[in-house]
Order: C-alpha cells, then structure tokens, then sequence
C-alpha cells in the first residue's frame, strides 16, 4: 500500500490591499492563515483610505510570515513548497509577495509555484468542498469578472469577461452616485432589499457572448439622476438601487445558466468578494435548485483576498509540476488561461 | 518701488493668459471621442503624460480604449479603479491609472516612476494627485452635455504638448 505523504503549501497574497500568508496542508485543509489588512493599519486615521502602498506590504510581510508559523507551530522544514500570487494586481504590491517568495525558496530551496489570482479565488472552494469537476466558475469581485469553465483539476478556459468596469465596481460607482460612501457596493446590495423595480435601466450587453459590460448601466444610472435632477423629482434611491441591482443580476444568471447548458456543466462555483452579495446570491441559488446544478459559494471569509485560496490552488499546480523558477516576476495584468 | 512691482505682476498675469491655452471639443458620441484619442496616437511620444478628469460616466474608458486600439493593444482595456495600474504592451507600453481610490495618498505607491518608463501614461482623476504630475502634460477635461453629447476641454502644459495639441487639432 502507498501511503501518500501529507503536503504543505506555504502560500503568499499581495496583490492589492492586503498582505496575506497561509499554511494548507494537501491542498484542501487550512493550518494557519494570516491577513494584515492596510485598512486596519489605517483606520487609525480616523480614514477607510485604501493605502496600497507597496511600502506597507515591505513592512507587513516578514511580520505576516512569522505570524503565520508561529500560529501553524512549523517551520520551514515542514514546508513542500511555496505558492505566490504573481498576478494580476498592483505590480508594486504584487513584487513584495514575488520577491518574499522567491527569496525563501532560494534560501531553503523549495520549489516555487506561480499562482494567478483568479485560480485562488475559485480554489477558495475547494476549502470548503472538494470541487467536482467539470465546473463552471463565476469569479466576481472589485476588480474582476470572469467566467471560467474547468474540465479538470487546474484546466483553466476563460470563456468571457468585462469588457469594462467589474461588477463590484459597478456597485461602488453606482453608489457614488447615489451619494453613498465608498465602496458602497455592499450598501446598494442592502437597500435594493427595501426597494422595487420602477426604474427603467437597460439589461447590460445582452448578446450571444459570455462577455459582460457594467459601463452602459452606470452611464444609464448617471443620466438617469441628471435627468431627474433637472426636472425636480427626487430620485428613490432604494427602488433606483432595486432596478440596478435586478438588471446586473438578470444578466449574471443568464449569461452563466446559458453557458452552464451549453458546456454541459452541471457544477457551479461562485467566488470573489461580490458573491457576499445578496441579491446574487439568492437568484442564484434558486434557479441552481430548478435546474438541479450544484451550486457552491463560499463563505464571506473565504470570498476576499487571502492566502489560503492561493495555498488550495498552489497545491494542484504542485501535483502538476507547475512550478517557476527564480526568474519569475510580477504581472500587472495577466488573462488565465 | 510699488509702482514697479504692481506693473511686474500685471505684466506676468498677461503671460499667464498667453500660456493657459486651452482648446474645447464636442463629440456627439463614443465613436467621436474615440476619433479624437486616436489622433493623438498618431502623434505619440515616448513619456507622452495624459491627465484626464471629470464624472463618473463622462468617457474617460473610452477615451482610453481609443488610444489603445490606436496603440495595436490587442487586449481588452478595462477600468483600473480596483487595480489602480494596468500595464498593456503596444507600439508603445500603455500605462493606464486610476487615483480615485488613493484619495491624494501617492506616498510608496509608484507612480510618478511610470513618467519616464517611455510609455504612454494615461490617468484618470489625475486632479487628485496634482502634487506630483510633471509640469509638462496634457490635462483633459470631460463634461457630460446630456446622454451621449460630450465636451472636452484640452489644456497643454509645455510646449511639447502645445504642439501636440496643434497637430492633432
């Protein structure tokens, strides 16, 4: 009998705001993770001002590292490998973490493994629940929209995507308008709850693509305002929110339901910051239960950017041999193929 | 001795007024503010600076969009409001910013090294970081008239950018 060694991944975020370190061990089981959010470091400021500064990662990441073993009681002998995310992101922030993780595995010589953003956010799942394969994945988030479509373990065929704004920006630009404070996504998603439909929006890029567009709807929103503005009427800002919030989540499950038929696809994977989002989320939910799709979306912990996605991914890319060599640098933008 | 100083400072205010030249274009809709973003490609130099300001849906992606297709950027230019940078390589590599988020906090984030990698360097809500633009640029402001009608009033700083305005318009 072949019994299979235990594998740790030592898995490393950096690639916009937060500063993270995590500890998995094969690929599904979290040992320790650390977050340093430089909101947290900020709120001192009396502010919610997003430093990104690659500085305030330079100065967290040693201190996220020890953090983490010291939670994990290991050491670096115990580790297999270490996982980077290497993009896409803020390409100073994303050096940090690039940097960290190629000096540690030249010091103890372990392999390094180059993990994209976006396959952490759908291996983020796989924390929760073993993935069952093949699935379609919906990773939605600030700074992202993609649908993935997954024959197997770490077979990665982007399918479609914004062609402009990402849907969790939409919400914070459409809240700005709406005069609420950034980023006011996750406030637009609750007063769309107090609201109705009355507002007469467009359904976004309703085409034959798996292509999103989130420009139009907020340019609609926007004249929308200006228009009522000029007549005098005061605009319902919950049933406003409600309008927008139905159109955005129309197209979402259209387009993904229809894309799930068409691959013959009967999983379905939701990831990034936006799937905390209600009004997704429920539409969701439903229409998986009429077609008899499994559905998994990840607790809101597991949603945000963190290591431990980074770690479940890096452990798949290691079973693969996926690894990079010391020659490895940051990308800005990368599309994950 | 007050005399000649009031007439100094007079004097310097006219100079001031020559050299704030400021030009205004109406564009009906996307497709003509993509023309004009396309001209300015066409007259494209390395470290070119594009500060670009005005609301929310006002064109600013747009005007983006036409200089990278311009540029030979195959890839799909979306908003860098998350990412605060996206990197694109063209004929030229197109550097495309949006500070909003930094809310005037520059400090360690990189920017002003972006001025002189030789690309093109465009962006968005450079108003709020005007501490640290270079002097020389383009400053371009985009008002909303009404729902596709757009106007643009373009102010070069320096001459390199005075003549780039020349040409293109």
């Amino acid at each position: 009998m072949i019994v299979m060694k235990d594998k740790y991944i030592l898995a490393i975020e950096s690639s916009c705001d937060e500063t993270s370190a995590s500890i998995i061990k094969n690929g599904h089981e979290e040992i320790a993770t650390v977050v340093l959010s430089q909101m947290d470091t900020h709120a001192a400021y009396g502010g919610v001002v997003p430093e990104i500064a690659s500085r305030m990662h330079i100065e967290n990441i040693t201190m996220v590292l020890e953090e983490t073993f010291r939670k994990s009681n290991m050491s670096m002998d115990d580790i297999d490998a270490i996982a980077v995310t290497y993009g896409p992101g803020l390409i100073g922030s994303l050096l940090i973490g690039v940097e960290a993780a190629k000096t540690l595995a030249y010091i103890y010589n372990k392999p390094l493994i180059p993990v994209h953003h976006i396959a952490g956010h759908i291996y983020a799942n796989n924390l929760e629940k073993e993935m069952t394969f093949p699935l379609m994945a919906l990773v939605i988030s600030g700074g992202h929209t993609e649908l993935i479509y997954m024959k197997e373990n770490y077979n990665f065929k982007r399918i479609g995507g914004t062609l402009d704004d990402a849907v969790g920006e939409a919400y914070d630009k459409v809240a700005r308008v709406l005069g609420l404070s950034y980023p006011g996504g996750p406030l637009v998603d609750k007063l769309a709850f107090e609201g109705e439909d009355t507002y007469d929006l467009p359904l976004p890029l309703d085409d034959a693509s798996y292509n999103f567009s989130f420009s139009g709807i907020k340019s609609a929103v926007i004249n929308l305002c200006h228009n009522e503005e000029q007549r005098g009427k005061k605009i319902n800002l919950a049933n406003l929110a409600c309008s927008f919030q139905n159109r955005v989540v129309k197209i979402l499950t259209k387009k993904t339901m229809r894309a799930l038929s068409e691959y013959n696809v009967k999983n379905l994977i939701i990831a990034g910051g936006v799937a905390a989002n209600k009004g997704i989320r429920n539409e969701f939910i439903k229409l998986c239960e009429e077609s008899a799709i499994n559905l998994t979306i990840p607790s809101i912990n597991r949603c945000t950017d963190n290591a431990a996605m980074i770690g479940a991914a890096g452990y798949y890319a290691y079973e693969l041999n996926h690894f990079g060599d010391l020659n490895l640098n940051a990308k800005a933008t990368d599309e994950l193929n | 001795m007050i005399n000649k100083y009031c007439n100094n400072t007079f004097f310097f205010a006219i100079i001031i007024v020559v050299i704030m030249m400021e030009y205004k274009i109406t564009t009906r809709n996307e497709m003509e503010t993509i023309e004009i973003a396309q001209n300015f490609e066409s007259e494209k130099f390395p470290n070119m600076i594009i500060c670009l300001n005005g609301e929310l849906g006002s064109g600013k992606t747009i005007f983006t969009k036409g200089i990278a297709q311009a540029l030979g950027i195959n890839e799909t230019i979306t908003s860098p409001t998350f990412t605060i940078i996206k990197e694109y390589n063209g004929e030229l590599p197109l550097y495309h910013m949006d500070v909003y988020r930094l809310d005037g906090n520059t400090d360690g984030v990189g920017i002003e090294e972006y001025f002189t990698k030789g690309g093109v360097v465009i962006i968005e809500w450079a108003d709020t970081i005007k501490d640290i633009l270079p002097s020389e640029r383009l400053d371009i402001k985009f008002k909303i008239v009404d729902e596709n009608k757009r106007v643009l009033v373009l102010v070069p700083h320096g001459k390199i950018y005075e003549d780039l305005c020349e040409a293109v318009l």
